[in-house]
């Protein structure tokens, strides 16, 4: 059965008062998101060893594979938008209890985590993604990603949250200034609570 | 204005060779801040930061609408102001503590990362790679684009199959950049071309290559006019270029004098 792109978990203009324009959610989701899917389909469709799995198994299955790139990254930028779409809200930025003590616990405070997540996602040059993890010690870090990779691939630990640092996630809001679109995005749209549910 | 930039950056570039491991530091930035000083007058569009150590970020060659409406100002100006003098702000970080590498010209510079202290090495490619391509980009638009003519054209068809066939895969090689990156032709000292897909900001330069002209896959460089239509922008972008300015850098690749 073919991937289908997910509907968004709400309209595309709630994020703008939060600095994610109703132009960026029609273009990321309907225009990007989109395309990935498109592309994913038609690689599992002349591909019959892809076929039948999911689509974390094609993620994992691809990876460090040259021969599969395409897959990869197709496969890889569609399960990162499922992830992005979810771990955002137009009531985004609180932290939950529960989340805030693993945080204290792991990075020292809030503003630690905030600044360990900001560096890994202003450190990654060019397209990619920076993220929560929970690693495999049980602690929480930050981490990074170039293109369509993700902590799935590369076993770096279980995704609690994920934020896009593909131009195209920010430039019509933010123009060529990142700090500033990640500032926005942990404090005002990151769903921390979505995160919570993921320990 | 350009030529004086140019020249200036020589300039610029031979204090620092003629004084290379002179143990002065006083003086080689007196003599580094005179030229600097001279380039600041000669392109007053130049801002302060583009002064401050030895790379300097090259004045647009013509105004930032010059290459409407395929390319909108707002582009041009947030891509050469922004991102581009960020770039030369960051390579110029880089190598502030390291003043033997900072005599290199930019192509020197990259074409030699392997030897480069491992602690500002990735800074050194990602910035002095985006110094570099950018320097280039800005070169070859600002022309009414058309068709090459003369030894160009007769390589064009020799190893490109055609213009029309060449701006085909080039495009197709564009579009296929995941990410960002760029999409380069590549000229030996023969005067051979052939395609170059780059990843981010590295560059044939980084191999010993000579680019003769590239499009930059990056959003940034479409994403105000074009959004997710990268096929459209590459389509629109051969209507910006300058031919003689391109030719231009064919004849100094083959001559041995083509830098960035």
């Amino acid at each position: 059965m073919a991937f289908e792109l997910p509907a968004l978990p709400y309209s595309t203009s709630a994020l703008a008062a939060n600095g994610m324009c109703q132009e960026t959610l029609e273009l990321h989701h309907g225009k990007h998101h989109n395309a990935y899917v498109t592309a994913l389909n038609g690689f599992v469709a002349a591909n019959a060893a892809l076929q039948g799995k999911s689509l974390e198994e094609i993620v994992k299955l691809s990876h460090n594979d040259a021969g599969l790139a395409g897959v990869f990254n197709n496969a890889g930028q569609h399960w990162n938008h499922i992830v992005f779409w979810e771990n955002m809200s137009a009531h985004g930025g609180g932290i939950p209890g529960k989340l805030e003590t693993k945080i204290t616990e792991d990075f020292g405070s809030v503003q630690a985590f905030k600044d360990a997540f900001k560096t890994a996602a202003t450190t990654q040059f060019g397209s990619g993604w920076a993220w929560l993890v929970l690693g495999t010690d049980g602690k929480l870090k930050c981490t990074k990603t170039p293109n369509g990779s993700n902590p799935l691939a590369t076993g770096e630990g279980k995704v609690l949250l994920g934020c896009d640092v593909w131009e195209h996630a920010y430039y019509l809001d933010f123009r060529n200034v990142r700090p500033n679109y990640v500032d926005n995005w942990l404090n005002k749209l990151a769903n921390y609570e979505y995160a919570a549910a993921q320990l | 204005m350009l030529l004086a930039i140019q020249l200036l950056s020589v300039l610029a570039h031979s204090i620092f060779a003629t004084i290379q491991g002179g143990p002065d530091m006083l003086s080689r930035r007196a003599l580094f801040r005179a030229a600097a000083t001279t380039m600041v007058f000669a392109a007053p569009r130049l801002a302060a930061a583009q002064a401050v150590g030895p790379y300097a970020l090259p004045a647009l060659p013509y105004a930032f609408d010059a290459n409407e409406p395929h390319i909108d100002a707002m582009t041009m100006q947030i891509h050469h102001d922004r991102h581009h003098a960020a770039y030369v702000a960051n390579l110029n970080g880089a190598v502030k503590d390291y003043p033997q590498l900072a005599t290199l010209a930019p192509d020197a510079l990259i074409a030699r990362l392997a030897e480069i202290p491992e602690t500002i090495r990735s800074v050194v490619r990602n910035s002095g790679g985006g110094h570099a391509n950018h320097t280039m980009f800005w070169q070859i638009m600002g022309g009414k684009g058309g068709n090459p003519s003369g030894t160009l054209a007769a390589a064009i068809e020799r190893d490109l199959g055609g213009f029309e066939a060449f701006k085909a895969s080039f495009n197709r090689s564009g579009a296929g950049v995941f990410g960002s990156g760029w999409v380069f032709v590549t000229v030996s000292r023969e005067g051979k071309l052939a395609l170059a897909p780059r990843s981010n900001q590295d560059t044939p330069l980084m191999d010993g290559g000579r680019v003769l002209l590239g499009n930059d896959m990056w959003e940034h460089a479409y994403y105000l006019k074009y959004q997710n239509r990268r096929p459209d922008y590459l389509t629109a972008w051969w209507n910006v270029l300058d031919w003689s300015k391109i030719a231009a850098r064919y004849d100094q690749a083959m001559a041995g004098t083509l830098g960035v």
